[in-house]
């Protein structure tokens, strides 16, 4: 049985036994077949539990060689550690090929249960059966509609593939992806790494048909030399997005030499990041924002950055936060201006950003928007200042006056208007095969807005602020240039 | 750790393609002043010997001797400083060059990923700056270009006080040596080079200290 095979029967089980079924919905052997039963897993589910008792309308067996053979190929284990070698002989013996532990009192339990893990390591192997965990909280599959977890949520499908050291991050990741909609391929809590690792799941994801970017939480690396080669073989075949928890551990390092005293721990990891070409993020929420931008936006093919702004002041601050970063504000070229001259009021900027000046009223966004985007120059754009009027439409939707003295009307038409804007964004990004981010505060003041919608509904992020979409864009950039730099 | 001489370690280092001066090791005032001769005024002199590494602390590098009468009398002061525990010594003498820049670079084990490899900006502030980009050994060019492009301080390295703008491939050429120098070098431990001196643009390890196992 090959990794990858013992990977697809983990993600994509035909059938999956939940071993240690709880009838108390405060256990975990409860919550897991809660999970997988409802959020619409369509293979066979199977449970065990010492007395028989049916389980949230499963009937239970008391053992796994209860079970049909060849008819699951996951088993989710939440039985206490002592019983578990006889787990995974019965459900080796069933034709299964990958078990789940969420039990704990392992290698996180002192020397004694660092004996337990590494002989039920052994005994797998001997099985060819895979261990993930154990202490972990869970896998989901979204391909399978597969929640087998003992923590919520679970996440829309999508792109995106997580591995992580902490359970209660990949609870974190999922639930991002629940508020942006940006969804979830596959997820992973990795536990104690007792047999397969971070790195082990990536390199899966790198060969996964459903999965597009690898999101990565580490805290502790055994092997660093290990981890550098397989990263980096996974780097080059898909973005990897990477939050390292944990304080560096200074002092390890001689401090002999100069240059060594100026060398933190930290400094290693990051540049080790940089020469893998994997995506550092500094903290969880950024993390998500720059997987969920690579998993629905286009690289850039250059740092050039056009802003275009309904006003200034958003324009303004973008364009400060663009100087912190390698991306550049483009200077307009001349067929540019002229272009937008024949589009807009005199008085707009006709400089980058573009303050379309009130050119708004006169429905010019998405015309702007186009002749800017497609722009050869152009290598990516960030657009400002969306869902100004659908915002006043709420107020006055809510308010008193509603649906009367026009109010009905003019709500509707700026809802639909605002909309298409930030979906016209979308679908050029798609079309040109370049990022166009959209930044607004409404994503997360009021993400019912018609202009977060537009964004939304297309499947893309809409960044809560333009600072946010600036710092996912320049990532964007950065792998670009590292693959442009290494021909890949 | 056993340190090899500045002279040494330059010597080893130079092996693997780092831009290093012409100098001389000589063994007393009248060979120094011979040397400084052949090599041209000003130079410097500096006490060299396995045991020494500090010498700015201790003051045994004298810098901008413009004539033999000069150089002939720190040598002679130098060789006055020498201390019992300093083992066998000499006199190391080199031209003196001039660069309003100076960066850092070497090499160290990190005790989880192995050899690295740094570059950084130097002089007094470095320590406070700490601007260093790293690596794993080996780089490749793309790499010792992409740790170049990193350092914060970026404006240090265009033109700066009258000088030109620092040849970043020769800078490249600098860390891909060292790389080069860890993977050839399977005793050693780690390498400083401080400062590596941008002179008309190009750097020059003017110091150097390799640290290899004992």
């Amino acid at each position: 049985m090959s990794r990858t095979e013992q990977f697809q029967a983990l993600f994509d089980p035909r059938g999956v036994v939940v071993a240690g079924a709880s009838t108390h919905p405060g256990k975990f052997g409860f919550v897991a077949l809660h999970n997988i039963l409802a959020n619409g897993y369509q293979g066979r589910v199977f449970a065990t539990n010492r007395e028989a008792t049916p389980v949230l309308g499963v009937d239970t067996v008391p053992s796994l060689d209860d079970i049909p053979a060849g008819e699951a190929d996951l088993v989710f284990v939440c039985t206490p550690a002592a019983t578990n070698p006889d787990v995974l002989r019965a459900a080796a013996a069933k034709g299964i090929q990958a078990a789940f532990l969420a039990s704990a009192g392992y290698g996180e339990a002192g020397d004694e249960g660092r004996r337990a893990q590494d002989e039920l390591v052994a005994l797998a192997d001997e099985l060819g059966i895979l261990i993930v965990g154990p202490n972990g909280q869970g896998v989901i599959s979204t391909p399978s509609s597969l929640c087998a977890q003992i923590v919520a949520p679970y996440p829309p499908a999508g792109r995106i593939g997580v591995a992580s050291q902490s359970g209660n991050f990949v609870s974190s990741f999922m639930n991002y992806a629940c508020a942006s909609g940006v969804g979830i391929s596959r997820a992973v809590s990795a536990g104690n790494s007792a047999m397969v690792g971070v790195t082990d799941f990536l390199a899966f994801y790198a060969q996964d048909d459903a999965t597009d970017v690898a999101l990565a939480y580490v805290e502790g690396i055994a092997d660093g030399r290990r981890f550098f080669e397989e990263i980096r073989a996974v780097a080059e075949q898909l973005p990897v997005v990477l939050v390292k928890g944990g304080a560096t551990s200074g002092g390890a390092r001689a401090a002999a030499s100069h240059t060594g005293s100026l060398a933190t721990d930290d400094r290693v990891f990051d540049g080790m990041c940089r020469q893998a070409g994997v995506i550092r993020a500094a903290t969880i929420e950024e993390a998500y924002e720059v997987a969920a931008t690579f998993a629905t936006q286009p690289e850039p093919t250059g740092p050039k950055v056009a802003v275009v702004s309904t006003a200034g002041g958003w324009g303004v601050v973008t364009a400060d936060a663009i100087a912190g970063t390698s991306l550049e504000l483009m200077a307009l070229p001349d067929d540019l201006i002229a272009a937008l001259d024949a589009e807009l009021p005199p008085r707009w900027s006709r400089n980058n950003p573009i303050d379309l000046a009130g050119g708004e009223t006169k429905d010019t966004i998405t015309t702007v928007l186009e002749i800017v985007a497609r722009h050869p120059d152009v290598d990516g754009v960030v657009l400002l200042g969306m869902g100004i009027q659908s915002n006043q439409a709420r107020i006055e939707r809510e308010g008193p006056f509603y649906p009367d003295h026009g109010l009905e009307r003019i709500v509707a038409f700026h809802d639909r208007q605002d909309h298409r804007y930030t979906a016209t964004a979308a679908a050029l990004a798609d079309e040109l095969d370049k990022p166009v981010l959209v930044a607004t505060e409404l994503a997360v003041t009021f993400p019912d807005n018609a202009a977060v919608r537009g964004t939304v509904e297309a499947g893309k992020l809409c960044y809560p602020s333009s600072n946010r979409a600036v710092g996912a864009l320049e990532h964007l950039w950065e792998r670009a240039r590292w693959r442009r730099h290494r021909r890949l | 750790m056993p340190t090899l001489s500045e002279a040494d370690s330059k010597a080893l280092l130079a092996t693997f393609g780092l831009p290093v001066l012409p100098e001389r090791v000589v063994d007393d005032a009248e060979a120094a002043v011979a040397a400084a001769d052949e090599l041209s005024y000003p130079v410097v002199v500096k006490l060299c010997g396995d045991q020494i590494a500090h010498k700015t602390e201790r003051g045994l590098v004298r810098l901008g001797l413009a004539d033999a009468a000069a150089v002939g009398q720190a040598a002679t002061e130098l060789l006055g400083a020498a201390r019992p525990e300093d083992g066998e010594v000499g006199l190391l003498v080199a031209p003196m060059v001039r660069g309003n820049r100076e960066l850092i670079a070497g090499l160290a084990d990190d005790p989880q990923f192995g050899m690295t490899v740094m570059v950084g900006v130097g002089g007094i502030l470095a320590e406070a700056v700490a601007d260093v980009s790293i690596r794993l050994v080996p780089i490749d060019r793309a790499d010792a270009r992409e740790m170049i492009a990193e350092l914060r301080t970026q404006t240090l390295l265009g033109p700066f006080r009258g000088e030109p703008a620092v040849d970043r491939q020769r800078l490249a050429d600098v860390l891909l040596g060292l790389s080069r120098a860890a993977e050839g070098t399977p005793t050693l431990v780690s390498a400083d080079v401080n400062p590596l001196i941008i002179v008309d643009g190009a750097p020059i390890a003017v110091d150097a200290l390799v640290e290899v196992e004992g």
